[in-house]
């Protein structure tokens, strides 16, 4: 058996670890997968509660975060597309106008 | 050692190995490669809790769906390497201080609130995948039936996003 501290640490590790690729990276893409790196650290979180408390509750609301960070990620590419089209770079000092 | 920590103690260094190669990768491709690496030590968590379906939905839906998604994008925007810019005074010397504090100060949280868990492991019947269908299609029908909704919005909003205006 693994204490649930180890996984509830280990998701704070890959949360720190988002929010340093949210801050540092300079590619949008990056940016958005830094995104996704902490979605999947709360994740990680809901589901060792989940099985520490014997309750499915937090397992459901995985599934709910998943379905929408696949929204999100449709969006988000499409969004990124639009801008890479209209800016022809993928850096996002370059991106720093709300209008053209 | 018993055997379920050696292999968490594995996947975990898995994990934390393939987050670290994400940010300091500088092609987006190796940055996608290494997130797959991260979703996929996940799932093997997942199993190792005995949250079986989380671990399959994890690897269909986030390792499979979702990254493809993105290395389409990145393929289809041909993105290169990363630019280096000059990061800010303050990036520079405050961002990974603040970032290990940011960290630290949730790892504490937890650590403190959580005390009482004892640990975290296959509970058989409590959480399994019947059980789970049967929480998510009675008490949580209505946010169940509500992310249809939201997954649809979001196919309309990706399909009018990508469109070429005339």
């Amino acid at each position: 058996m693994v204490p649930t501290n180890y996984y509830l640490l280990l998701s704070a590790i890959l949360f720190g670890l988002g929010i340093v690729g949210f801050v540092f990276k300079r590619n949008i893409i990056a940016i958005f997968m830094a995104i996704e790196l902490m979605l999947n650290a709360v994740n990680l979180a809901f589901v060792a509660f989940s099985q520490a408390l014997g309750k499915g509750d937090g397992e459901v609301f995985v599934l709910f975060v998943i379905v929408v960070a696949a929204a999100e990620a449709t969006v988000g590419l499409g969004i990124i597309i639009l801008t890479a089209r209209n800016r022809r770079s993928l850096n996002v000092e370059r991106v720093d106008l709300l209008k053209l | 050692m018993t055997g379920p920590l050696i292999i968490f103690l594995v996947l975990a260094a898995l994990a934390v190995l393939g987050a670290v190669s994400l940010i300091l990768q500088r092609h987006p491709i190796h940055s996608a490669l290494s997130l797959i690496v991260v979703m996929v030590a996940l799932a093997g968590l997942y199993l190792l809790m005995g949250a079986e379906f989380v671990a399959a939905v994890q690897i269909i839906v986030y390792g499979g769906a979702i990254m493809v998604l993105f290395v389409f994008v990145i393929m289809l925007l041909n993105a290169g390497v990363e630019e280096r810019t000059n990061f800010s005074k303050l990036a520079t010397y405050a961002g990974v201080p603040l970032a290990v504090a940011i960290a630290g100060l949730i790892a504490a949280a937890i650590l403190k609130s959580s005390a009482n868990l004892s640990t975290a492991g296959p509970n058989g019947a409590l959480t399994s995948t019947k059980n789970l269908s049967m929480l998510l299609l009675r008490e949580f029908v209505y946010p169940f039936e509500l992310t249809s909704f939201l997954v649809l919005v979001a196919i309309l909003g990706a399909i009018v996003l990508a469109q070429r205006e005339n």
